[in-house]
């Protein structure tokens, strides 16, 4: 039986920074959108759910709350919407209970009052230790604020993830070493190392469109991803998927190897994705929300669904799926995982040093360093 | 519509016939000009007329010229008095030469038709001398006065000098509007002399055109020079003395009709089902079988191809497809000629010949558009005669079979082109040509601003993206015509191009010693922009001989994995995924390194990203 996690979209912002496009308002952008009403809006999406899922008696193994910041909401806020959960589908023993964070929107007051109502581990959008690369993010948050969160979260008792951002425009591979630095003597249970893509519709997107920054070229972006991946190492951080590290496999997200290892999600809040798998009398499926937080309210506060568009996934889709996403992971996936006629692309992949050979006689398909690097065109021979 | 009984084909006097051709440049309006003489003769309603109905096959459309050429007969009254006109449309482009030869041959006049904000151009001007060498009498026309930026004074002038004549003879009109073309009607019916012919004599009626229909076979336009020809009467055609019987015959109004003959001086069309049109060739004298004439009319011609080029299925599976789709098409196209070729690069394909650089564009875009095939189509070329020390001759039609070894002479067909531009582009022009190894001739003055400039230059230089240069040095107002001169001796070599240390024969050029280090220097620079790096590092190389002259390395890719895949965008990577799959599909594998087909037509132009693959005509 496959477990079952909810993600709880938080689209609020203090100012968007640049390079974002993920979906989230900040105060004063052309499509404000304001926090009343979302709460309230996100546990009637509950109770939609507990109707629609009646039956499915799972409670929730992991939940997420994810933004946007979260935390510009007040504790209170995100500790109703955890009861909102609780009450939905109940939460199972031991879950992992996360929250997204803003160094600058946390304190040590609102971290343990979190603590207390049954979070677990808060992860630090810290993205940089270098001013300069800050700046061209457009993360507002002061440097040394992370350390004082980073304590004040250890000292409630959550665990701590750091996320970083490496290939920013004018980032060098020094000060990408020194932001690891910065963040490993922290001593976080969790790194996370994400090379940055300049979407096009992005304000970031723009600038590079008219020639006002210059994007890292990808084999810096690959010199990076070797300094994290050795630097991680060196203290005591073990990779379990691409860009994830963490100290004992047990302190790896939870949440995030649902969606890799294709377990049932479902994502609460503005434009959240929901993901159940094949059960009986039904196909495996996808479906998302409307986006703008008002259209979400409205839909909910109308007794309709906030849902936005469904995409039924065959047999094939959720092969290739699979196969894209768990690859990703340094447990790999089996060998019959991938179609039977692969196998002399699996040899090629082997002979070229993407995958691991070792590994692959034993039965799994596992990335090398190099493969790390090169995963996409591993997927592509694979499926 | 109900007909005048005094011009019934087959019935109708030769003295109320007037045959007649549009001469005109791509995009003067002669198309839209011909809808609008088709609506006001009554031939088809002006409402239910389909926009340029002449014009039939989509690529023509689209591209707005006209590649094979119809006839369609239309009634018009002078003063009282029925005459039937046969319009005669004609290719306008100088791939296709022959049968702008051929439909003038058919006719007794010709409408100059040139655009009034343009003025004429160099084919248009090519096509005029054609037509006055063939005695035609010339209305000269100018189309488009509806146009703000028109300038019929100016033009006018050119024309009434070019052809001798007063400027106001020079009719003015508007095909969009209608305006003036009754006019230019009844100019047709007083100007152009009525055919003449023997009624009595043995039949003769020259082809002008053959095309191939799905449900009819061969349909073989005629002009009747003498005697008559009736439905089932056995034909013969006398370059090959086949026969066949005349299963149909009729005139075109617009849709084929049906007739009991046609006579002297009249054009139609007949069909004898046959399925090939090299059976019913263009230029060939058709005659009785039984009462053959002693003399064909002259003028026929085998096609004879000037370009070359490798055409090969991207899927090495669709080869027998190919093969059905070049069967098929040469039904409707005797001048295309097509064998197999094998490259070690590219796999099974053919090697096809063509008439010029626009006929090979046409027959690409039809196997792709018809035949749904995915093609790489290999750098034109020219034919080479390569004569060895021990006096051996090869005659090369593929680059990459260029001899090696002691080579005595290499000759190369050459052209004479004929250039018109605005005299301030006069030194534009020169600079190209020279460029391109041009020997300049005489230079005429149309007017005080335009010049008509002729060059003998190498066909291989002109089949080398030399239209496209033209074009973009003169800003558009350049043009060209161009006829075979002969050949001539030259210093070429044969250029290589080497992926990973292996010879890439497709990608084989020959060029002129002087110009092989930038030819070199230029396609490995333009492969390594088109070439994605790849998981190893890929050194290009261009060679003479064992001399390597250029090289160009791409370097393996390090990184191809998306950082973050979290829930919101599986859906999202997922069809990314499958888009960079089917990328993959689409790249042709060389070794181990996949080529996007692009790479194959880098070799057309000049341009440096190799992006500008010559859709322009």
């Amino acid at each position: 039986m496959r477990d079952f996690g909810v993600y709880i979209h938080v689209p609020f912002c203090s100012v968007r920074c640049g390079y974002c496009d993920f979906n989230t308002y900040a105060p004063g952008e052309v499509e404000g959108a304001t926090r009343e009403g979302y709460v309230e809006a996100a546990l009637g999406e509950m109770a939609q759910a507990h109707v629609a899922m009646a039956g499915d008696s799972r409670p929730a193994s992991t939940v997420f709350f994810g933004g946007g910041t979260p935390t510009m909401l007040d504790p209170t806020a995100l500790i109703a919407l955890l009861d909102g959960v609780r009450g939905t589908w109940g939460i199972a023993p031991g879950a992992e209970i996360s929250t997204e964070a803003n160094p600058d929107s946390v304190s040590a007051a609102s971290l343990s009052a979190l603590a207390s109502a049954g979070f677990t581990r808060v992860s630090f959008g810290m993205q940089s230790a270098v001013p300069h690369v800050l700046k061209t993010l457009e993360r507002t948050h002061n440097p040394d604020n992370v350390a004082k969160a980073v304590g004040w979260a250890k000292q409630a008792g959550l665990a701590v993830s750091l996320d970083l951002i490496y290939g920013t425009p004018g980032e060098s591979l020094e000060d990408w070493q020194s932001s690891l630095d910065a963040a490993v003597i922290l001593e976080p249970d969790h790194v996370s190392a994400y090379a940055l893509v300049i979407e096009p519709g992005t304000k970031m997107g723009a600038q590079l469109r008219r020639g006002e920054v210059e994007p890292v070229d990808l084999d810096t972006q690959a010199d990076m991803y070797e300094a994290a991946e050795s630097r991680l190492a060196a203290a005591g951080y073990r990779w379990y998927e691409v860009s994830n590290w963490a100290r004992v496999p047990e302190q790896a997200c939870r949440h995030n190897l649902a969606y890799w290892r294709s377990q049932d999600w479902w994502g609460i809040g503005p434009g959240a994705h929901s993901y159940l798998g094949p059960r009986v009398g039904a196909t495996a499926e996808r479906w998302w929300n409307v986006k703008h937080p008002r259209a979400y309210a409205a839909r909910i506060g109308a007794g309709q669904s906030p849902e936005q568009e469904r995409e039924p996934l065959s047999a094939n889709d959720l092969a290739l799926e699979s196969v894209m996403l768990q690859i990703r992971l340094a447990e790999g996936i089996p060998r019959e995982a991938v179609a039977a006629d692969k196998t002399g692309q699996i040899a090629a992949l082997i002979g070229d040093g993407l995958l691991d050979g070792r590994a692959a006689l034993a039965g799994r398909l596992v990335l090398t360093m190099r493969g790390r690097l090169l995963a996409d065109a591993a997927v592509r021979a694979l499926t | 519509m109900s007909l005048d009984p005094r011009i019934q084909p087959a019935s109708t006097d030769p003295s109320l016939i007037r045959n007649f051709c549009i001469i005109a440049h791509i995009d003067h309006g002669k198309s839209t000009l011909a809808d609008r003489m088709l609506g006001i003769t009554g031939v088809v309603s002006e409402r239910a007329s389909r926009a340029q109905y002449l014009d039939r096959m989509d690529i023509e459309r689209e591209r707005g010229i006209t590649i094979k050429s119809q006839a369609v007969r239309m009634p018009w009254e002078v003063e009282g008095g029925a005459h039937a006109l046969n319009m005669i449309d004609t290719p306008g482009h100088v791939d296709f030469s022959y049968e702008v030869s051929r439909s003038l041959a058919a006719c007794e006049g010709a409408v100059l038709l040139v655009d009034a904000a343009q003025g004429i151009e160099a084919q248009t001007l090519a096509n005029l001398y054609l037509a006055m060498e063939n005695d035609l009498v010339i209305i000269p026309v100018l189309n488009k006065i509806d146009l703000p930026s028109a300038d019929p004074d100016r033009y006018a002038a050119e024309l009434a000098q070019l052809i001798g004549c007063d400027e106001e003879d020079v009719l003015r009109v508007s095909g969009k509007t209608g305006e003036g073309v009754p006019e230019l009607l009844d100019r047709v019916v007083r100007d152009i002399p009525p055919p003449v012919g023997d009624a009595s004599a043995p039949t003769r009626a020259m082809i002008f055109d053959s095309v191939y229909d799905t449900y009819r076979g061969v349909v073989t336009y005629i002009r009747v020079i003498d005697g008559a020809l009736k439905p089932k009467e056995k034909i013969a055609m006398m370059s090959t003395l086949a026969t066949h019987e005349l299963l149909e015959i009729g005139v075109i109004s617009p849709e084929p009709v049906p007739t009991k003959g046609l006579g002297v001086g009249e054009v139609g069309y007949l069909i004898t089902g046959v399925k090939d049109v090299r059976l019913s060739k263009v230029g060939d004298t058709v005659t009785l079988a039984n009462n053959r004439a002693a003399e064909s009319l002259g003028g026929y011609r085998d096609p004879r191809p000037m370009v070359y080029s490798g055409l090969f299925p991207l899927d090495g599976s669709d080869f027998p497809i190919l093969r059905d789709a070049l069967d098929k098409l040469q039904l409707n196209d005797a001048s295309l000629v097509y064998e197999p070729e094998s490259s070690v690069a590219l796999g099974f394909g053919f090697r096809c010949g063509y008439l010029g650089l626009l006929h090979l564009e046409i027959v690409r875009d039809r196997l792709e558009r018809e035949f749904n095939i995915d093609l790489i189509s290999t750098a034109p070329n020219v034919v080479y005669q390569v004569t060895m020390d021990d006096g051996k001759i090869h005659e090369v039609t593929n680059p990459s079979e260029f001899p090696g070894g002691k080579i005595a002479e290499v000759r190369e067909p050459v052209v004479k082109a004929s250039i018109l531009v605005p005299s301030e582009f006069i030194g534009t022009v020169m600079e190209l040509c020279q460029e391109r190894r041009g020997t300049m001739g005489t230079m005429n003055y149309l007017s005080e601003t335009r010049v008509e400039m002729h060059y003998t230059l190498p066909l291989a230089e002109v089949v080398f993206d030399f239209f496209d240069q033209l074009k973009s040095r003169t800003k558009g107002y350049g043009s060209l015509d161009y006829e075979p001169d002969g050949d001539q001796a030259a210093d070429l070599v044969k250029v290589d191009i080497l992926l990973q240390g292996e010879t890439v024969d497709a990608f084989s050029a020959v060029v002129h010693k002087d110009a092989a280090y930038a030819y070199g220097l230029s396609m490995v620079g333009k492969l390594r922009k088109l070439i994605d790096r790849q998981q190893f590092e890929i050194p290009i190389q261009a060679a003479v001989g064992a001399r390597v002259i250029a090289r160009e390395t791409i370097k393996a890719i390090r990184k191809d994995v998306l950082a973050k895949c979290y829930g919101g965008d599986i859906s999202r990577k997922r069809k990314l995924l499958e888009k960079q799959k089917a990328g993959k599909k689409r790249m042709k594998n060389i070794g181990s390194v996949e080529v996007p087909p692009e790479a194959f037509i880098a070799a057309l132009s000049t341009s440096d990203d190799g992006s500008d693959k010559g859709k322009k005509k």
